[in-house]
Formats: C-alpha cells, sequence, structure tokens
C-alpha cells in the first residue's frame, strides 16, 4: 500500500516535473524572454524626448546592437529593476535628474564602468569618481521675465523671494523634480531654514497657483499671466527653433536671466545614466554609454532636444546659442540627490502646492 | 411579484439550502470564489501591510503639512462629482428612456460616447482650450480690450476643472445601469402610477427614482471609484488628492511605507463607499423583468420638447463634440502623421491587452457572482467585497504591489530550477504580457463584476428553482438559463472593462514589456514631453478605437427595449 503510493507519488512528481519543464519552454517562447537575447541592449529610461528615437536608430545601425526599451519616471523604472532583483534584464538606467542616479548607486542598483573613452569625453564634475553613472547633457534652470513688465529682474534665485516680485512669479508644482532638484541645491548654498524661507516667499509671490509644465510658465508670459517664470533651457529654445503652440511668436519679449553669476552660478542639472548592477549584456551598457558620449550621439542632444552636451568641441544648436553663455553652478551633483526628500518636506512644510 | 416565488436564499432554510448547494456538489464555489478574490486584492494587500514596516516618519510629516488639504480636496472631488455624475446621468436616462422628444434616438446611444475619452485627455483638450493663452481667453481680450490680468476667469487647472473632467467622462456609467433599470422597470408600476393620476415628474421621483436606486448606487460607484484611483488628471492640473499625495510619498520622499500607509487609507474610504452601495442594493431586489408591453412615453412637446433635447445634448457636446474638435484642430495644426506602421502597432498593441483583459475579467466575473447568487454565505459575499477593491486603487500601487512579489517569486523559481536542472529560466511572468493582464483584472474587476451581479440580479431566482426542479443541475442552469439571459451584460461588461484598459495608463507604463507601446503610452510620452499637439494624434485613436466597443454598446442599447427585445425573441 505504502510503496505503490510512493510510487505515484513519483511518477507524479515526473509529471510534475515535465508539465513545469514544458510549462517554462512555453513561456520563455511567449514572453521571447529578452535577457537571453544576444546582442541586444536593454535600456530603462526616464528620458521623454521625442527626438531620441532617432539616437537609438544611430546606435543600432553603428553596431548591430538592438535597443529593447522601456520608459517611465525614473523612480518607477528603479522600483522595477529592484523588484527583477538578481535577473533583472537592466542594462541601463538613463534619467534626466541627478538626483535618481545618486539615489539609484545609493541602492547598489548601479555597477562601476571602467572607460577611458568615457573619462576622456566627460568633464570629471559631471561623472562619479567610480563611474557608477555619467551625465551625456546639461540644461540649466533658469529665469524668464516679461521684458515689458519687469525693468529690473531678479539676478539671484533668493530674488524671486523680493516682495517687489507680489504677484509675479511663476513655477510648477513643488513635486515635479525639476523644482525639488533646485531647492535640493539651494539647501547647500544657504542651509535648511533659510531655504525654507525662501521657499514661502517665492510661494507669496505667486502670480497663480503652481501648475503646468516648462512650456506652461513661458507660455504664462506669453499670454501675460506671468511676470517671470522658472523654466529649464530646453523648453525656451524648442520655441526660438521650431513651432511651440502659444508661445513661438511671442519669444520676443520675453527676457532670460542666469542666476547667481556673481555667487554660486546658475543650477545645471544632468541627463545622465550608468550600467545596471546585474547587467546581462554588460559589454553592449559601456558601448552604449561610450556612444551616448560621442559626438554624433551630443549633437542629438544638442540639436534635436536644445541641451547642453558635455563633450567639449560640439556646437550647441543654434537656438541654444541665442540663449547666452553662463557660469553653472559646480558644486557636487551628489548634494542634490543626498538633499532631494529634504527639499520636498520643504516645500510641504511651507504649504507650496 | 417578488414575494410570491423568490426566494430570499440569505434567510432561507438551512435546510434548503444545504439541498441547494449539496446535490449538485458545488461547494467547493464559494471557496473558490475566495480564493480568486484573494489573488486579486493579493498585490493591494501587500502594498497596504507595509504599514507595519519601519517608516521613516514621512506620514506624521505628511499628516502635519499636507495630508489635511489633500483629504479636503479629495472629499469635495467626489462629492461634486458623485452629485454631478448622478444628475446628468438619471435626468438623461430617464428622458431618453421614458419620454419621447426630437432626437430621443440619437441621444440614446450618443450619450454614451464620452465613455471613450480618458480623463486625462479631455484634460489636455480643455487646457488647450480654456487655459490663459487659449483660444477663449485670448478671443476675450482681443473682443474686449481688457488686459492679460484684468479680469477673473475660471482656472480650468483647479479642483473646479478636474470635477468637471471627471463628471463629463464618467456619467454615462450612471447613465448606462440607469436606463437599463428604467427600460426593465416593469410597466405595470408605471401605468399604475399614471392610472392613479401622477405627472410624469411624480412618476419619476416616486416610483421610478426609488426603484432605480440600486442601479444608480452601482454607476455613482464606479465614477467615483474612478475617480479615487486617478492621477493623470489631477497631476496635470496640479490638484492636490489623495492619490497625490501617495505619489509624492513614494516616488519625492521614497518612502514606501508611507504611500503604503496612504493607500490603506484611501482604501478604508472606499470600503465605506462600498458597504453604502452594497446595503442600497440589498434593500432593493426587485426581480422585475417581465414586462408585457411596451410602454408608451411620455410625448414631449414645444418648450419641454426642447428643453429635454437641450439637456441631453449638453453632456454629449462637453463630455465629447468639443474636445473632439479641439484635438482634431491640435491635431491638424501640428499633430503626427497617423498612417505609419507605428500607430497600426501602437493600435494593436491597445487592442490585444483590451480583448485579453475584458475575457479573463468577465470569466471571473461570472464564477464570482454565480458563487454570491447559488451559494451564498460568508464566504462569497466576502469574494465579491474584495475583489472590488482594486478599482479604487490608483494603477501605480497595484503595478507595485504585483511587480515586487511577482519578481521575488520569479526569481525563487530561477534559483530553485538552477539547483537542481542546472538551467536559468529568468524572469517568467515579471515583464510579460500576463502580468499586465492580471494587473489590469485587479484594477478593472469591479467594473465586470457590477455589470455581472446587476444582470444577474434581474433574473429572478424563481427560474432557478424552475429549472432546478425540471432536473437541471446548478451548472445546467448556468450554461442554459442564466447564460442566454445574461449575455447581453456579459458583453457589456466586457466592453466596459476593454475601454477602461485602453485608456489605463500608470500600470501600462511599468508593468509593459520590452518595445511595448500603447496608444495610452504615447500619448503620454508626448504629453509630458509637452508637446500637446502631437499628443492629439495618439489620443483620437485611442478615442476612435474606444469608439468601437462604445458603438457596439450603443447598438446594443437600441435592441434592449423590453418590447421589442421580445418580437426579436418571437421571431428568432
Amino acid at each position: 500500500m505504502k510503496k505503490t503510493e510512493s510510487k505515484s507519488q513519483t511518477s507524479a512528481l515526473a509529471w510534475a516535473r515535465t508539465g513545469l519543464m514544458a510549462g517554462i519552454a512555453g513561456i520563455l517562447i511567449a514572453t521571447g524572454n529578452p535577457a537571453l537575447a544576444a546582442g541586444e541592449l536593454n535600456l530603462y529610461s526616464s528620458r521623454h524626448y521625442d527626438t531620441d528615437e532617432r539616437l537609438y536608430d544611430e546606435f543600432t545601425k553603428k553596431t548591430g546592437i538592438k535597443i529593447n526599451r522601456i520608459e517611465d519616471k525614473a523612480s518607477a523604472l528603479m522600483k522595477r529593476i529592484k523588484a527583477e532583483g538578481a535577473n533583472s534584464p537592466a542594462d541601463v538606467l538613463l534619467t534626466v535628474d541627478i538626483g535618481r542616479l545618486w539615489a539609484a548607486e545609493k541602492e547598489g542598483m548601479l555597477r562601476p564602468t571602467k572607460s577611458s573613452a568615457l573619462d576622456k569625453a566627460i568633464p570629471a564634475h559631471l561623472r562619479d569618481p567610480q563611474g557608477h553613472w555619467y551625465g551625456f547633457s546639461t540644461r540649466a534652470r533658469v529665469i524668464f521675465y516679461d521684458k515689458a513688465k519687469v525693468d529690473n529682474p531678479p539676478k539671484t534665485y533668493q530674488e524671486l523671494a523680493d516682495p517687489r516680485f507680489k504677484g509675479m512669479v511663476c513655477t510648477r508644482s513643488s513635486s515635479n523634480i525639476y523644482m525639488l532638484s533646485l531647492m535640493a541645491g539651494l539647501i547647500e548654498h544657504v542651509g535648511e531654514d533659510d531655504a525654507k524661507a525662501w521657499a514661502k516667499a517665492v510661494y507669496d509671490n505667486r502670480a497663480r497657483d503652481p501648475q503646468g509644465g516648462d512650456t506652461d510658465q513661458l507660455r504664462g508670459i506669453a499670454s501675460g499671466q506671468c511676470a517671470i517664470a522658472v523654466s529649464n533651457t530646453y523648453y525656451f529654445a524648442r520655441a526660438l527653433r521650431k513651432d511651440v503652440r502659444d508661445l513661438s511668436g511671442k519669444t520676443d519679449k520675453i527676457g532670460i536671466v542666469f542666476p547667481n553669476q556673481d555667487s554660486f552660478g546658475t543650477h545645471v542639472n544632468i541627463s545622465g545614466g550608468g550600467v545596471v548592477k546585474n547587467a546581462p549584456n554588460a559589454e553592449n551598457a559601456v558601448k552604449f554609454l561610450e556612444y551616448l558620449a560621442s559626438a554624433s550621439a551630443q549633437n542629438y542632444f544638442a540639436a534635436g532636444n536644445d541641451e547642453y552636451p558635455v563633450v567639449a568641441g560640439v556646437a550647441k544648436s543654434a537656438s541654444v546659442k541665442k540663449l547666452g553663455s553662463f557660469k553653472a553652478d559646480t558644486q557636487n551633483l551628489d548634494k542634490l540627490g543626498e538633499n532631494q526628500a529634504k527639499a520636498q518636506r520643504i516645500y510641504n512644510e511651507v504649504g507650496y502646492k | 411579484m417578488k414575494t410570491a416565488i423568490s426566494i430570499d436564499r440569505t434567510k432561507g432554510p438551512p435546510a434548503g439550502r444545504a439541498a441547494a448547494t449539496g446535490r449538485a456538489g458545488i461547494n467547493w464555489l464559494s471557496p473558490l470564489a475566495l480564493a480568486v478574490a484573494v489573488v486579486l486584492i493579493a498585490p493591494i494587500g501587500w502594498v497596504a501591510l507595509s504599514i507595519f514596516a519601519d517608516d521613516q516618519g514621512t506620514l506624521g510629516h505628511l499628516a502635519e503639512t499636507v495630508l489635511p488639504r489633500y483629504v479636503g480636496n479629495t472629499l469635495v472631488l467626489i462629492v461634486g462629482v458623485g452629485v454631478g455624475v448622478l444628475i446628468i446621468g438619471t435626468s438623461t436616462a430617464w428622458l431618453v428612456a421614458m419620454c419621447e422628444f426630437p432626437g430621443r434616438r440619437f441621444f440614446e446611444w450618443a450619450l454614451i460616447l464620452p465613455l471613450a475619452f480618458p480623463a486625462y485627455i479631455i484634460a489636455y483638450a480643455y487646457t488647450d482650450l480654456l487655459s490663459h493663452p487659449g483660444l477663449v481667453q485670448s478671443t476675450l481680450r482681443d473682443l474686449t480690450g481688457w488686459g492679460p490680468r484684468d479680469y477673473w476667469f475660471p482656472n480650468i487647472r483647479s479642483l473646479g476643472g478636474a470635477m468637471a473632467m471627471f463628471i463629463f467622462v464618467l456619467y454615462p456609467y450612471v447613465y448606462l445601469l440607469a436606463r437599463t433599470a428604467f427600460l426593465e422597470q416593469s410597466t405595470c408600476y408605471a401605468e399604475v402610477s399614471r392610472t392613479l393620476g401622477r405627472t410624469s415628474f411624480q412618476s419619476f421621483r416616486q416610483v421610478s427614482l426609488p426603484l432605480a436606486r440600486p442601479a444608480l448606487a452601482g454607476g455613482v460607484f464606479l465614477a467615483l471609484m474612478e475617480t479615487l484611483a486617478d492621477f493623470g488628471t489631477v497631476a496635470h492640473f496640479g490638484v492636490e488628492t489623495f492619490t497625490t499625495g501617495i505619489y509624492r510619498a513614494w516616488l519625492s520622499m521614497d518612502d514606501l511605507v508611507a504611500a503604503g500607509q496612504l493607500s490603506a487609507m484611501l482604501l478604508a474610504v472606499v470600503l465605506i463607499v462600498l458597504v453604502v452601495e452594497r446595503a442600497e442594493r440589498r434593500r432593493a431586489r426587485f426581480h422585475q423583468s417581465q414586462r408585457m408591453s411596451d410602454l408608451s412615453p411620455y410625448r414631449l412637446s414645444g418648450s419641454r420638447a426642447w428643453l429635454a433635447a437641450l439637456a441631453c445634448l449638453a453632456p454629449v457636446l462637453f463630455g465629447f463634440i468639443i474636445p473632439v474638435a479641439i484635438l482634431l484642430n491640435l491635431s491638424y495644426v501640428d499633430g503626427h502623421d497617423l498612417f505609419t506602421r507605428r500607430y497600426a502597432v501602437l493600435t494593436l498593441n491597445s487592442l490585444t491587452l483590451g480583448v485579453l483583459a475584458a475575457l479573463v475579467a468577465v470569466a471571473l466575473a461570472v464564477l464570482l457572482a454565480y458563487a454570491a447568487r447559488i451559494d451564498p454565505g460568508p464566504l462569497s459575499r466576502i469574494a465579491g467585497r474584495l475583489a472590488n477593491l482594486g478599482y479604487a486603487v490608483p494603477g501605480s500601487v497595484i503595478a507595485v504591489g504585483i511587480m515586487m512579489p511577482m519578481g521575488a517569486f520569479d526569481n525563487a523559481v530561477d534559483a530553485f530550477m538552477q539547483a537542481t536542472f542546472g538551467i536559468s529560466t529568468g524572469l517568467l511572468i515579471t515583464g510579460s504580457v500576463a502580468a499586465l493582464v492580471f494587473a489590469y483584472v485587479v484594477r478593472f474587476m469591479a467594473v465586470a463584476l457590477t455589470t455581472v451581479e446587476a444582470g444577474l440580479t434581474t433574473i429572478p431566482e424563481s427560474m432557478d428553482a424552475a429549472a432546478r426542479s425540471l432536473g437541471a443541475t446548478q451548472f445546467g442552469t448556468l450554461r442554459r438559463v442564466h447564460m442566454p439571459l445574461l449575455s447581453g451584460g456579459l458583453l457589456t461588461a466586457a466592453l466596459l472593462v476593454f475601454v477602461d484598459v485602453m485608456k489605463e495608463l500608470p500600470a501600462t507604463l511599468i508593468l509593459r514589456p520590452f518595445n511595448f507601446d500603447t496608444l495610452a503610452v504615447q500619448a503620454y510620452r508626448l504629453a509630458s514631453d509637452e508637446r500637446l499637439a502631437q499628443a492629439s494624434t495618439p489620443s483620437l485613436v485611442l478615442v476612435a478605437a474606444g469608439l468601437i466597443p462604445v458603438i457596439i454598446l450603443s447598438r446594443r442599447i437600441m435592441t434592449t427595449r423590453a418590447g421589442r427585445r421580445t418580437a426579436n425573441a418571437g421571431s428568432g
């Protein structure tokens, strides 16, 4: 009795095993598990710029390596990498903000890369000393103003808090990553207390409740609702280069200030990336990073999306040249990541929407 | 009618109940239903359970600073949306179901059209039209010569604006359920009420409305759940709701525990709403589908007819015609080329996900609803309630709740297979379409379940009794009696899930396989790059694709007038 039972158990186990294998084979075929395919690169990207597709196509054309992509907000992508654990197919994580890269490194999600090509091409302050992450383009967060309404525009971020600008300032909402990084940088320069007082005063100066994207801040100046606005440079440059609804054609009335030229310099953030710790195609991943630092890829950042290329000798787009040159804040980019949660707390505490 | 034949099983004698379930040997149905519900609730439970982990004091900070505002905004929003969809949905449903006025036949189906619009896309459209630089305000300034800040104009990016967007696209839920309820109400009630001298309005208020209450509650429930789960619209408008809070805790402050705590609070609110809705429905189990003749409608004339037409036109205008016109204009100005391989692939992906999720959701909804019907008791009741919860939970919360355990499972399988057979299986489910479909089913189960349940309650239990006494098994009854009667309800459920899946964004974004873009993803990508004009192209395709099931629904609606159905049945 017992024997037959154990025998039937064994055969049941065998059946189960066969079934399991068949099932797995089936699923592998069905999902086409990309981690196992050679000659590919799995890219987790939070870059959301339409022109990036041409950038990736060129890489494939040059190297024969196919790019598989998933795009979402960086923090969501990081959650996915974490959940996928040791078997994550992710090779490269690209973000539009240093804060996320910093957090990814802190969580041990990125692996150090050694590449003399990358080290040579990218200035030291725009990459991690151990090679966990590299910045491939930069963007400045600057002040725009209505030339007709503001004779004496704010020269620094701190001046945005000046009561003489009451009812004039437009910004995005405080949960936006660009606003958080700006605040994170400020915390480093002036300290938490002053940064908090600043946030409260800027909010009190608002022309309308914080809302919309960067382009909407610029549109606010164009339509006359805002006298002063904070935005990333490339959104304005884009409107100079091509048609942006309700903005192009009205850019002449908008002036630009690169803030804090006499002190710590203008807040600059990077779009960058690194190789993921368990990358199945690590070699391809390094090739991809090196490609992003090549002249032709840098041209896409510059000409396609009006960002500042990081590699010396690559020309800015004509529209970006019109904005003029400036002194950038060269503080350690790590600080922007380190202070990010603090930045959100401060905004929350002063009731910044 | 109800008292004579229907058997109230919840209070029935224990012996009868045992006989009903025991003989067919399917008392495993309720445990099975509960198991399904537990699987469906697992991702949400996983997130909610994180409240027991160590927190970083984020919740305390949020409670002191922004939480009161989130709660206040959320309450105002759901009360406003609830009242709005109830008034619009009920009044239009009653007008097209019970009255006759110019354009009634057109409005009967046109009133569903806004359902094809995701709330975030209608928000994009109205922002373009009504914001300060938009057409309306700049025309106003040109005409009046007012300066840019000389006048007051309602701000579209506001709590009120968000409320309007939700009402515009969500009232069809109430309309659909209310209309069916009005049509299925026994003619006798209406005739008696008229014979007794009630005017049309009095009949509506004193007879039709109370009878339709469970359906109305169901419709409002769906609309409110969808409002609570929304992120795209409120984020675009900068309105801070509970969902915004969850995102902020989680993404900006990187505190999953606080996000879990907030999600748990949101769930508590949903549970309360759910209990109220269930209580409503229990109070009114009128099995009354028999309808001997078509009710002659109230013929409206003169100004009343015009008012009725206007009342029906307004929701269609604001919820569909105007936003479509805005998108068409944007697309004409600066849209993408639609007829490319790329948009074909996007559309195909969206359709595939919608169909798969709809099939799975409806199959499970039948299981759950049927368990509650033939094997009533705490198990099946709890199963039904649990399965509904996902609808109010933001897609991204569900996504995380799925990703984490699933990743752990995949890795455990891989480790086991490596140790045992020396082969690596990698990630099996994570990053597959299956994971995505699971997320959709978790999220939209309530839509399928509510509709199937509503359909089942209109089948009198006397029919079950008759079928059983004629020797049919429980499954035989399901297959040969219920399914044919339910087919319309099943189709409705499938179509509603399909449309919802097409529109879903956050879970799709994070759970999808490589290189698997959908129309919603493409619209979001372009919008988040602040290229709203280009985003109009995928938005339009999305609405057009969503229109297909909506049109099928509409056609169904045209044929579901009781009198006509009888005629069809006779000829076929």
